[in-house]
């Protein structure tokens, strides 16, 4: 199941004009706040009607204004996550989680609730009702009651938007679980660099009103000059494998064969993670260093430099772990010589590794 | 209560109220519908709607009376195609359902209307992109959240219906035993002489009918939003 865009919408102060498709696996609908993000996924939901264009799910069509096909909301088959619960007040946990399945169509391939029930953790909470739950919890029956809905398609609205650090991390987990674990695409619209690193499949930035990027993940984030909140936010993933936990609290993984040390992370050894190592985190060293405190050299060659605006650049250095992204002054580059071409060792402290920027 | 009260009193008690309970009754479902287009839809008449639903309220019951009189009557348009069917108003109980009812009808609205309107569309949305066609939603998710506004507007028509004397008694007039409802008997009793204890006596059980109604709407109207979960 793919999704397919095309979109053309005027209103106060904004005109969106998007195209973009949908592969399966998590898009990530990227941009800042009052970019249209929010107005891209109504359309796809049907709550609003877009003055022109085309929607249409592998070859089912949903919106086609040249022709006037219009399908209301509750034929589309699309499970909307809101960016607040909404759940449904005068019903339980479990009323609130078959709701959708009651529409559904008699064929459709339904996950059983046990199942969805079981990934989300919220067995506990079926006979409660919405006022007795905590925020992560209220979220994790959201994400529930859209999938159990049997739909074509995944809506999140910036789901995590609301809940604190914790609940996101906890959440974020589950959209990775749905990712691996269900064949349902999902659009995700956010503005957090953290969620698109870790969810991602394909990233579609928005940029007043229009798609300036659109690719697969890695390769996206690897750009040097693909820097939509800025370049304090830039930053390349790396694929790596978890091989071991150490005694000092430290988590040994490995990438392209070279080892990386991380801050202890919750996955067994054998699974495979996104680690996001953020672009101002990373150093530059033309000797191998020696005697140094950081505990990742990922050694390779220079593969662009992107100059800024200001006195930063981004070079991107290609390494057997994957391209990294490094944020230096353009007074580092010159000093340096760096050019592309030329060996360079990226050197990243463990420390500098947050959590939010691991995942499965 | 048949021994304390006269045969008149009695009949005039038992007709008000299954007057008050088939207006309440009848007008209901198109109390919730138009509630619901006042508060869910816009469109070109609103307005003129609004006012149409309102004026019972607004225009003296007399006139309302007149009004009816001079469309259901039996040589009104509406009356006089009517009565090809059987079906008549004029001078008849059905009458005086269908004018209480008319009089009842802003303010069961504005009761569910305002319900309607506390109602996040926020969940209604949600339930549509579940699936649920715009009837389905009413159904599942509107109509359970305004349970306690709709029992409060029906309380409200009932207790209006059991008041409801102006344009009863210029519509269907006040027949004992036929159309005489309570506050037309009180109005009948003071009339005449020494008819001074039965219109006390009717005056009572008004008093005690509309507090029961009033207790029993809070009781109902708890009760649900309990299960509703208090949101």
């Amino acid at each position: 199941m793919s999704l397919s865009v095309s979109l053309q919408h005027q209103f106060a102060g904004l005109t969106l004009d998007v195209a973009f498709d949908a592969p399966p696996g998590v898009t990530v609908l990227f941009g800042k706040s009052g970019t249209g993000k929010t107005t891209i996924i109504n359309a796809v939901a049907g709550l609003l009607k877009p003055q022109g264009g085309r929607i249409s799910l592998d070859d089912r069509v949903l919106v086609d204004t040249a022709q006037g096909i219009w399908q209301p909301p509750h034929k589309r088959r699309i499970g909307y996550i809101f960016q607040e619960d909404r759940l449904f007040p005068h019903l339980t946990v479990q009323q609130n989680l078959t709701y959708g399945q009651r529409f559904a169509p008699k064929g459709a391939p339904r996950d059983a609730l046990d199942q969805v029930v079981d990934l989300l953790g919220i067995a506990p909470l079926l006979s409660r009702r919405p006022n007795l739950l905590s925020g992560g919890e209220k979220s994790r029956v959201a994400i529930g009651r859209a999938v159990l809905s049997a739909p074509d398609l995944i809506l999140a609205d910036e789901p995590l938007a609301a809940l604190d650090a914790a609940r996101k991390a906890e959440i974020m987990t589950y959209f990775e679980r749905l990712r691996d674990e269900m064949s349902t695409p999902i659009l995700y619209v956010s503005h957090s660099v953290a969620e698109v690193a870790r969810l991602a499949t394909t990233v579609v930035a928005i940029e007043n009103g229009s798609v300036a990027r659109c690719g697969p993940a890695a390769d996206t984030f690897a750009d040097p000059a693909f820097l939509p909140l800025g370049a304090r936010e830039a930053g390349a993933l790396l694929e790596a494998r978890v091989i071991t936990h150490h005694d000092d609290g430290l988590s040994e993984l490995e990438a392209g064969g070279v080892p990386l040390f991380l801050p202890h992370v919750p996955q067994a050894p054998g699974r495979s993670l996104r680690v996001r190592i953020a672009a101002q985190d990373v150093t530059l060293a033309l000797d191998a260093p020696t005697r140094i405190s950081a505990l990742n050299v990922l050694s390779g060659r220079i593969d662009t430099i992107h100059a800024g605006a200001g006195p930063g650049a981004i070079v991107s250095v290609l390494t057997p772990a994957g391209p990294v992204l490094a944020r230096v002054t353009a007074r580092s580059v010159k000093a340096l010589d760096l050019r592309p071409g030329l060996p360079v060792h990226a050197i990243v402290k463990t420390v500098s590794i947050a959590p939010e920027d691991v995942g499965g | 209560m048949s021994d304390w009260l006269g045969p008149q009193e009695w009949m005039a008690v038992q007709l008000s109220l299954r007057v008050a309970f088939w207006a309440t009754l009848v007008t209901l479902p198109p109390g919730l519908f138009i509630a619901h287009v006042l508060a869910r839809h816009d469109f070109p008449g609103k307005q003129i709607l609004n006012g149409i639903v309102h004026l019972p309220l607004i225009l003296p019951p007399v006139v309302t009376g007149y009004v009816l009189l001079l469309t259901f009557g039996t040589r009104g348009p509406v009356g006089g195609f009517l009565q090809e069917f059987g079906i008549v108003f004029a001078f008849r109980w059905t009458g005086a359902v269908l004018a209480a009812g008319i009089m009842a009808f802003p303010l069961m609205v504005r009761a569910i209307r305002l319900s309607i309107e506390a109602v996040d569309p926020r969940l209604e949305q949600a339930a549509s992109t579940l699936g649920a066609s715009r009837l389905w939603v009413f159904l599942t998710v509107t109509l359970p959240l305004i349970l306690p506004g709709v029992i409060a507007g029906a309380i409200l028509a009932f207790a209006k219906a059991m008041g409801e004397f102006g344009a009863t008694i210029t519509f269907v007039s006040n027949i004992p035993g036929q159309t005489q409802t309570l506050p037309s008997a009180i109005y009948a009793f003071l009339q005449v002489p020494g008819g001074e204890d039965a219109a006390l006596r009717l005056v009572a059980v008004s008093v005690v009918v509309a507090m029961g109604a009033l207790i029993l709407s809070e009781v109902l109207a708890r009760r649900v939003q309990k299960r509703v979960g208090g949101a």
